[in-house]
């Protein structure tokens, strides 16, 4: 069954290394949904978080073709145990003087954020789930979006356990 | 105290030797002029200098595959670099460890479209196993390090490194680092223990268990533990092509190559097995044909050097990651330790029935009286088999002709391009191997077709008295894709009928011996004469046209719906 899986990804912070990455995906016919990337804890390093879609056996092949890569150190498919996923959305809402206040309350229910007011246009802040960047947007879809942008998903596991795929002894 | 300064070029070329390597294939151009110059000024390497950059990546290639050490060839940049793709792509789909040194403008002009410009390491990145730009001439030996360390380790591959001609040129001291560490890349060698004692219990149960041998046990020299392993346990081997003499055909436990032109029996045995055990193979299309109907009853063990490999394409039961000498080294240590007695009876019907498979083979052809390439290649096989020569080919129905009528009970005697299919291959990969044999001869086996992909090379041949025998079939058509088009294209020869020079005056011209075969009387005195010539000979057999490739699985078809001849439909 095609599912949706998300991917932590450490490589070493060198150059080329997203475009290993992006390239492994497009030769192989494999999916991106999304995908963010920025420098670990230690600036040597790189986390990618990689939201892409297929069965059991694609999502098994993807983590071993990673894991082939040579800056790639570690390939965690952390969809599987239970993990805290998080986007954020950034977007611009034309709100007239009739509809604010039911705007505003639709702000104030979401716990989205008000970044930014000028004539006419408010800027506003949703995070949390994919579901709930989604869910948001559609309410305030009626009142006009002007400009919509959104993060890729990042993700960490809850427990201390990180890697359920590690670069060796894959038996 | 003064540390000796070297230029980048000296370098690298002191790197080089720091790994062994004495030749290497390749051709000048701007922005390699100091390495060229540095090559002028020293004796520790010999340059063999190819007529075109594939040819180069396809000799170095050759040479790797005739020797095991990686082979080395030196390109410039843009159009240099760019003709390198083919070669690089063959050697990554079939494992071969090379290093590719390119050529590459000044670093302060990349990407600024520089003259012969071109982004290399964008260009390779899913050609090659892994690829570097030095930006910094102190990296240039450590990345040296880890380009031979990553392509002879692990699945080998082509490493391609780029170099901006300014790191050529720039000074540094040199100190090759002794070790090399990667935090993203340690190949597993050994296999897992459990998984191991699991196998072995599953092929003493196995009734009817076939080993399917491949490319991965001549990359891990394993055919020693391979033969002694399937004597005791009573097996019998298919290989793949580029499994051959991984396991010697002579013996009658060897079924011969299996695969979409394999043996009848080695299909059969295959498809009816209940055990696979898979060695070193990636399960390409070409050997498992359907991949439904593929080995539908049996339990797969499948060991590989490559993750990748394993549940790929077939699903394995028992998947032992691990290189496959290891593997088998471990497996036979285990069964000498174990009590259990091989069920030799039980065994011995399955032999029994393949050995009625056996008996069926391809039907002989009739043919217009020209020329039939099988006889061709059988009696070059007969005749040279004394000296135990490499055969290289290239890709068509002659490569498959020779892969059917050669036995080869030693492995790296076989030198073709397996996963690419690459035309044009064989012949500069003959020169690698002529390199590596050290004067023997090496023979070509061709078609009129492919020949023509890289016939620049006779001068190549000729310049350093390589001796390469190519045997053409010519039989006036691109054969394999004909074969295509008589079944499946209503015999819709479309661009496939393709004429050829003289070959005998072209091969004179050149100041290699041309000889022209018409009859089968004339072979060996052909054969004779080619192998006393000291230089490249071109034989153009002028064979039939319309000879077809059996036994023949047609592309998408279960592997035992074998065609063995053209009456059968």
């Amino acid at each position: 069954m095609t599912v949706n899986h998300t991917i932590s990804v450490l490589v070493t912070n060198e150059v080329g290394v997203l475009s290993r990455i992006v390239d492994l995906f497009s030769g192989r016919g494999y999916n991106i949904e999304s995908l963010t990337a920025a420098p670990a804890l230690d600036n040597i390093y790189s986390r990618v978080t990689i939201v892409t879609a297929g069965d059991d056996d694609v999502i098994e092949q993807i983590c071993k073709q990673l894991n082939r890569l040579i800056p790639v150190i570690k390939v965690a498919n952390i969809s599987v145990g239970e993990a805290i996923e998080y986007e954020i959305g950034l977007i611009k809402v034309a709100v007239s003087d009739t509809n604010r206040a039911e705007f505003l309350n639709i702000i104030a229910q979401a716990n989205a954020k008000i970044m930014d007011v000028s004539d006419k246009v408010y800027t506003v802040k949703i995070d949390g789930t994919q579901k709930d960047v989604q869910t948001f947007t559609e309410l305030v879809r009626q009142y006009g979006i002007k400009e919509f942008v959104r993060s890729g998903k990042i993700a960490i596991t809850k427990n201390n356990q990180f890697s359920n795929f590690k670069k060796t002894n894959q038996n | 105290m003064n540390k000796i300064m070297y230029s980048g070029a000296e370098i690298l070329l002191k790197s080089l030797v720091k790994e062994g390597v004495k030749e290497i294939f390749g051709y000048p151009g701007g922005v390699v002029l100091p390495l060229y110059d540095a090559l002028y000024l020293q004796n520790d390497i010999k340059h063999y200098l190819v007529r075109h950059e594939q040819a180069a990546v396809h000799a170095a290639e050759g040479y790797a595959r005739a020797t095991g050490c990686a082979g080395v060839a030196v390109v410039t940049s843009g159009p240099g670099a760019c003709n390198t793709i083919t070669g690089l792509a063959n050697a990554y789909y079939d494992g071969t460890p090379l290093v590719l040194i390119t050529g590459q403008v000044n670093s302060k002009l990349i990407g600024g479209d520089a003259f012969q410009e071109a982004d290399i390491v964008g260009i390779t990145r899913s050609c090659c196993k892994h690829n570097y730009l030095v930006k910094d001439v102190k990296d240039l030996a450590r990345i040296i390090k880890e380009a031979f360390y990553i392509a002879s380790t692990g699945k080998k591959g082509p490493v391609v490194v780029d170099i901006p001609v300014d790191i050529f040129n720039a000074k540094y001291e040199f100190n090759y680092p002794k070790n090399v560490k990667l935090a993203g890349y340690n190949p597993n060698y050994k296999g897992h223990p459990l998984q191991i004692q699991k196998a072995l219990n599953t092929l003493f149960e196995s009734k009817r268990p076939v080993i399917i041998s491949g490319g991965g046990v001549v990359a891990s020299n394993a055919h020693k533990e391979l033969k002694e392993l399937a004597v005791k346990l009573h097996i019998p081997v298919v290989h793949t092509l580029m499994g051959s003499g991984t396991y010697p055909d002579d013996l009658e436990t060897s079924l011969g190559m299996m695969g979409m032109h394999g043996k009848y029996c080695a299909n059969l045995a295959v498809s009816n097995a209940d055990v696979i055990f898979a060695i070193g193979t990636r399960f390409s299309d070409r050997i498992t044909g359907s991949l439904k109907h593929f080995a539908r009853d049996a339990q797969v063990i499948h060991i590989d050097i490559d993750p990748c490999s394993i549940s790929k394409n077939v699903k394995a039961s028992i998947p032992i990651v691990g290189d496959v000498k290891n593997v088998l080294s471990a497996m036979l240590q285990e069964l000498a330790k174990s009590h259990h007695k091989i069920n030799t009876e039980l065994k011995d019907k399955w032999f029994a029935e393949i050995s009625q498979w056996k008996k069926k083979t391809a039907v002989i052809q009739k043919n217009s009286g020209k020329l039939s390439a099988i006889t061709v290649l059988t009696t070059i096989y007969e005749y040279t088999k004394k000296d135990e020569p490499i055969i290289t080919t290239e890709v068509g129905q002659h490569q498959m002709w020779c892969a059917q009528n050669f036995k080869f009970n030693k492995p790296r005697k076989l030198i073709t391009s397996g996963g690419l299919g690459t035309m044009g291959f064989g012949f500069p990969a003959s020169m690698g191997a002529c390199v590596a044999e050290k004067g023997k001869y090496v023979i070509n086996i061709a078609g009129d077709g492919s020949i023509q992909m890289n016939i620049q090379e006779l001068m190549t041949c000729i310049d350093y008295k390589f001796k390469v025998i190519n045997c053409i079939i010519n039989n006036g058509y691109l054969g394999m894709v004909r074969q295509w088009q008589e079944k499946i294209y209503n015999k819709h020869y479309s661009q496939t009928k393709i004429s050829s020079p003289d070959f005998v005056t072209l091969a004179e011209s050149y100041g290699a011996l041309g000889i022209r075969v018409q009859k089968e009387e004339q072979i060996i005195p052909a054969l004779k004469q080619a192998i006393e010539f000291d230089g490249p000979v071109l034989i153009d057999f002028i064979c039939d046209s319309f000879e077809m490739v059996y036994p023949w699985v047609l592309a998408g078809e279960p592997i035992d719906k074998v065609l063995l001849s053209r009456e059968e439909g």
